[in-house]
C-alpha cells in the first residue's frame, strides 16, 4: 500500500482551471514530507520557526509517545522497501536458521543512528540542515523520483519504441499498446534527466542491498529519523509484554524480528529499537508475547544503548564540521550558481532546505537539478537551475508552491515577473559570450535568444549593423544586446541558444534579488 | 555425500540458465545500442505534405471579415470560400495547426484565438470528418501552453482530439527543401487527409512578421533553433512541403511588439478580423498590413512567391472590414 502512496507522491499532478490562473500542485504531493517529524524539527531548530505544514509531524510525535516507533514499521516508505528486500528468501547461510537468529538479536551497531542524529542536529543548531541527506523520507523520495522512475521511464520507452518501430505487425501493436497504457502513468510526458543521478543511485542501491546482509540494516543502524523516534519512544506507554517463564527459546520471534529489539524471553525488550511490526506476537507458539499498556519499568529497557562520551563526541563532530563548511570559498561572494526563483538568501536557504528534491521533480522544464559540489559540500543535493538543461518558465511558480520547508517562497505571478509597482524576482543576469555568439562572433544570423526572451519589453534587443566578411563584402546583420535592468535571469536565452556546448549567452547569479549584496546595477534611490 | 560435487543434471540446468541470461542481456543491449531514441525514418514518399484543394475560380482567393463574434466570422468566411464541404470530405482525418507556441493567455496575443479553433474544429466534425486533431509543438512546456492558451479547455468534450507532442510521436521525414532535409516531424502533420493552418499574426524580430508560413516551424521537433540562420529559406521550404487545405488566420488581436512571445497586453492591438484562404502567400501578404509592412519587403514571402506558392499581389479579396 505504501508503494502506491510513494508512487502517488512522485507524480506531479497539477491543478489549473482558467488560463489566467496560477498552476498549483496537488496538496497530496507533500504528504510524506509534511508528516516527517525530523525534517520539521531540524528545519525548525536551524531557522527558528516551524514552517506551516511541517507541523503535521507533531501528530507522529504525539502518536509515538503512545505507541513507540510504529512509524518505522507501518508508515515509512523507506521502511517498506527495506522490509521487502529483507524478506525475500535468500540462499545465503547467514540469512537462515541459527545465524539469522543471532543476527536479529540486538547489536551495538544499532546505536550508530543515534550518533548520526546527534551530529546532524548539532549542525542544524548552527544553521545547516543536513538531515535531508539521511532522512529516510527524503532519501527514498529523492532516489525513487530521480533515479528509479526516470530509469524505468527510459527503459520502458526504449522497449515500446523498439517494438513499435519493428516491421512485425504484432510487435508494432504491442509497442503502441505499451505507450497507450503507460502514457501519463509510468511513461512520463517527457524523459526527465537529472544531473549526477549515478551518485544517488549508488547510495540508494547500497542501502537497498544492505538488507540482503542484515535485516533492515538502514533502519536499525543508520536512520536518523528512526533514532529520533527511538528517543521519543522511551516515554511510550504501549509495549511488548513478555511472560518470561513460558519462553522455550525456540527463536521464532527472532527469526521474524524487524527491528533487532530482543523480543525473546528472559531479556529486557529494547523498546527504542522496536518497529511494532508485531511479527513476534504472531509467530510465538507459546503465547509468551503480547502488546499492551506497560508500566513496569523492570520489564523493558526504554533507553537506547548510548554512552554519554560518544553522544558528546558526535555532537561535537557536528559542531566542528559547521565552521569547516562555512569557511569554504564557495560560500563567499564569488559563487555563480543559480537558485530557484523565490529562494531565500543563501544562508537562510541552507537553514531550511531538506534536499527532498520536490522542486526538481515538479519543474516542468527539468531546469532544477540536484547539486553535487557546485554549491559547496553543504549544498549537496540542493536545487540548482541549469539553463542548458531547462529554463525557468516565465509564468511558473510550482517550485515555490511545492517546497515543504519554505526555502523557496511561494510567489504570486506578479511578484515573480513584476508588474506596475513590483519589481520582478531576478535569479540572475544573462551575459553574451561574444566570441561564441553567432552574430557577434561569426557574422551569422541568429537572434533565437531575442525570440525566446519572455519579458515585455524584451531584455534582449537587436541592433542592425553592417558587417564585412573576409572578402570585403558588406551585409546587414542583427546583433543582440542585453538590458540587464529588464533581465530576470530565467535562462530561456541560454536554453534556446543554438551554439552547443558552451552557449553564446549564459546566466550567472549576478544581480539576483534575493541577496541585496549581489545586486548588479547602482540605481538612484528616488 | 559431497556437497561440493555438482551433479550432471544440475550442471546442465546451470549452463542453460547462464546461456538464457546471457542471450537476454546480449539481445537487450544490442537493441538498446541501436539508437532507439531517434525517431523512425520515414521516406517522404509515404507521406505527401501537399493537402491543397483544387483551384476553384468561382470563389475569391481570400476572405477577410471584421466581427466581434469571432467564431461566427470564421464560419461565414469559410462559407464565402465555398463552404466547409469544399475542403473537408466525409471520413477525412483532419489535423488543425493553431499557433500554441508560448505559455501565454489568450489576451496576450501570442497564441491562436481558442474560439476560432473551436469553431473550425467543430465545422470539420459537422462536415463528417472521421477524426479531428488539434496539436502543435510549442517552444514553452506544452502541457502549460495547451492549457494557458485556452485551446485545451475550448475543445474539452467536443470529440476533437487535443494531442500533446510526446517524444515518441515524432518521425523523421525528408522534407526535400533547400535547407531542410530529413527532420523530425510530429506524426499528425504527416498522417492526415486534410491539414488546416490556423496562425495568429504577430511581429517577429527576424522575419519581421509571423503568420501562416512561419507557423510551420511548429510541426518540427529537433534543433529548430538552428533554422533561424536561414529563416527565410527554411520558412519557404516548410511552406513548399506542407501545403494546407485551408488557412484561417487570427487577426482578432495582433501582437505588434515584443513578438513572437509578447507578454504585455500593451503590445496587443485589437482588430477583430478573421482571414480565410487556401493560399499561403496571399494570407501572409495580406497580414502584413496589420504590422504596417510592405509584403514586397518580406524575404520569405518573396521566396514563397518565387516557388509558385501564390502571389503577393493580384489575388482576389472579398472583405468586410
Amino acid at each position: 500500500m505504501f508503494l502506491v502512496l510513494i508512487y502517488l507522491t512522485e507524480f506531479s499532478f497539477t491543478t489549473f482551471k482558467s488560463p489566467d490562473e496560477t498552476i498549483k500542485p496537488s496538496s497530496w504531493l507533500n504528504l510524506f514530507y509534511n508528516i516527517d517529524p525530523l525534517s520539521g524539527f531540524a528545519a525548525g531548530i536551524s531557522s527558528g520557526l516551524l514552517y506551516g505544514s511541517l507541523a503535521l509531524g507533531l501528530i507522529i510525535i504525539v502518536a509515538t509517545i503512545f505507541f513507540g516507533r510504529f512509524f518505522c514499521g507501518w508508515i515509512c516508505p523507506m521502511g517498506t522497501l527495506n522490509q521487502l528486500l529483507s524478506s525475500f528468501s535468500s540462499e545465503r547461510e547467514s540469512r537462515q536458521g541459527a545465524r539469522l537468529i543471532r543476527a536479529n538479536k540486538y547489536h551495538r551497531y544499532q546505536a550508530w543512528k543515534y550518533y548520526i542524529l546527534f551530529g546532524l542536529l548539532a549542525l542544524a543548531v548552527f544553521g545547516s540542515v543536513q538531515t535531508g541527506l539521511f532522512d529516510p523520507i527524503t532519501l527514498a523520495a529523492r532516489s525513487i523520483g530521480m533515479v528509479v522512475i526516470p530509469a524505468l521511464n527510459s527503459a520502458l520507452t526504449a522497449v515500446a519504441m523498439t517494438l513499435s518501430n519493428s516491421s512485425i505487425k504484432i510487435l508494432t501493436w504491442l509497442g503502441t499498446g505499451i505507450f497507450a497504457a503507460a502514457s501519463g502513468t509510468l511513461i512520463y510526458f517527457k524523459q526527465p534527466h537529472f544531473h549526477g543521478i549515478f551518485w544517488l543511485a549508488l547510495i540508494f542501491g547500497a542501502v537497498m542491498l544492505s538488507n540482503r546482509v542484515f535485516t533492515r540494516f538502514w533502519c536499525r543502524g543508520l536512520c536518523p529519523l528512526g533514532a529520533f523516534l527511538g528517543l521519543i519512544s522511551r516515554y511510550s506507554i504501549f509495549g511488548l509484554y513478555k511472560i518470561h517463564n513460558k519462553c522455550t527459546d525456540c527463536g521464532l520471534c527472532l527469526l521474524n524480528c524487524q527491528g533487532g529489539d530482543d523480543p525473546h524471553g528472559n531479556v529486557a525488550h529494547r523498546r527504542s529499537e522496536c518497529h511494532l511490526c508485531l511479527n513476534c506476537v504472531a509467530v510465538c507458539p507459546e503465547d509468551v508475547l503480547s502488546f499492551g499498556f506497560q508500566f513496569d519499568p523492570a520489564d523493558y529497557n526504554p533507553k537506547p544503548d548510548l554512552t554519554t562520551r560518544r553522544t558528546v563526541l558526535a555532537s561535537l563532530a557536528g559542531l566542528t564540521v559547521m565552521p569547516i563548511l562555512r569557511s569554504g570559498v564557495i560560500a563567499a561572494n564569488n559563487r555563480s550558481f543559480i537558485r530557484p526563483p523565490g529562494s531565500l538568501i543563501e544562508d537562510d536557504f541552507l537553514e531550511r532546505c531538506i534536499r527532498c528534491g520536490q522542486c526538481m521533480k515538479i519543474c516542468p522544464t527539468n531546469a532544477l537539478q540536484p547539486a553535487l559540489l557546485e554549491t559547496g559540500f553543504e549544498g549537496i543535493f540542493s536545487p540548482l537551475l541549469m539553463p542548458r538543461i531547462g529554463y525557468c518558465e516565465h509564468y511558473c511558480t510550482l517550485c515555490g508552491e511545492i517546497c515543504p520547508t519554505g526555502s523557496i517562497l511561494k510567489l504570486e505571478t506578479d511578484t515573480k515577473f513584476g508588474s506596475s509597482g513590483t519589481t520582478p524576482t531576478k535569479i540572475g543576469t544573462a551575459f553574451f559570450d561574444k566570441g561564441r555568439c553567432l552574430p557577434w562572433g561569426s557574422g551569422v544570423t541568429c537572434i533565437v535568444c531575442e525570440e525566446w526572451c519572455p519579458t515585455s519589453p524584451k531584455a534582449i534587443w537587436l541592433e542592425e549593423a553592417e558587417i564585412i566578411d573576409r572578402d570585403g563584402n558588406r551585409s546587414k546583420i542583427k546583433l543582440p544586446h542585453l538590458d540587464p535592468d529588464k533581465c530576470t535571469g530565467c535562462g530561456a536565452c541560454e536554453y534556446a541558444c543554438p551554439v552547443s556546448g558552451q552557449p553564446g549567452i549564459y546566466i550567472t547569479s549576478a544581480g539576483e534579488t534575493r541577496d541585496p549584496n549581489r545586486s548588479l546595477l547602482l540605481r538612484k534611490r528616488k | 555425500m559431497n556437497d561440493n560435487r555438482m551433479e550432471r543434471r544440475q550442471f546442465i540446468k546451470l549452463t542453460g540458465k547462464a546461456a538464457a541470461l546471457a542471450s537476454v542481456f546480449g539481445g537487450g543491449s544490442y537493441i538498446l545500442s541501436q539508437n532507439i531514441y531517434s525517431p523512425k525514418h520515414q521516406a517522404a514518399a509515404i507521406y505527401k505534405g501537399d493537402r491543397s484543394p483544387d483551384i476553384d475560380t468561382d470563389f475569391p482567393d481570400l476572405i477577410s471579415l471584421r466581427s466581434k463574434d469571432h467564431a461566427a466570422a470564421a464560419l461565414e468566411a469559410i462559407g464565402l470560400l465555398g463552404g466547409i464541404s469544399r475542403f473537408i470530405a466525409r471520413g477525412d482525418i483532419v489535423t488543425i495547426k493553431p499557433n500554441i507556441g508560448w505559455d501565454r493567455s489568450p489576451a496576450q496575443g501570442a497564441n491562436t484565438n481558442p474560439d476560432l479553433v473551436r469553431a473550425v474544429a467543430l465545422a470539420c466534425l459537422d462536415a463528417g470528418a472521421a477524426k479531428v486533431m488539434v496539436t502543435d509543438v510549442p517552444c514553452n512546456d506544452s502541457r502549460r501552453t495547451f492549457r494557458r492558451s485556452g485551446i485545451d479547455d475550448a475543445l474539452k468534450g467536443t470529440g476533437v482530439e487535443v494531442l500533446l507532442p510526446e517524444e515518441h510521436l515524432f518521425v523523421n521525414a525528408d522534407l526535400g527543401g533547400e535547407i531542410l532535409g530529413e527532420w523530425p516531424v510530429l506524426k499528425p502533420f504527416l498522417e492526415n487527409d486534410k491539414l488546416i493552418n490556423m496562425p495568429i499574426i504577430k511581429q517577429h524580430g527576424l522575419s519581421k512578421i509571423t503568420a501562416g508560413m512561419k507557423n510551420w516551424y511548429g510541426v518540427l521537433g529537433g534543433p529548430r533553433n538552428r533554422l533561424h540562420q536561414e529563416i527565410n529559406r527554411s520558412i519557404a521550404d516548410l511552406a513548399d512541403y506542407f501545403r494546407p487545405t485551408l488557412i484561417i488566420a487570427d487577426a482578432t488581436r495582433v501582437l505588434t511588439r515584443n513578438g513572437p512571445a509578447g507578454g504585455s497586453q500593451t503590445d496587443v492591438e485589437t482588430h477583430d478580423i478573421v482571414i480565410a484562404s487556401a493560399n499561403q502567400v496571399a494570407v501572409d501578404s495580406y497580414a502584413c498590413r496589420f504590422l504596417n509592412l510592405d509584403p514586397q519587403t518580406i524575404e520569405y514571402i518573396k521566396q514563397g512567391e518565387a516557388r509558385g506558392l501564390g502571389r503577393i499581389d493580384g489575388y482576389s479579396v472579398q472583405e468586410r472590414i
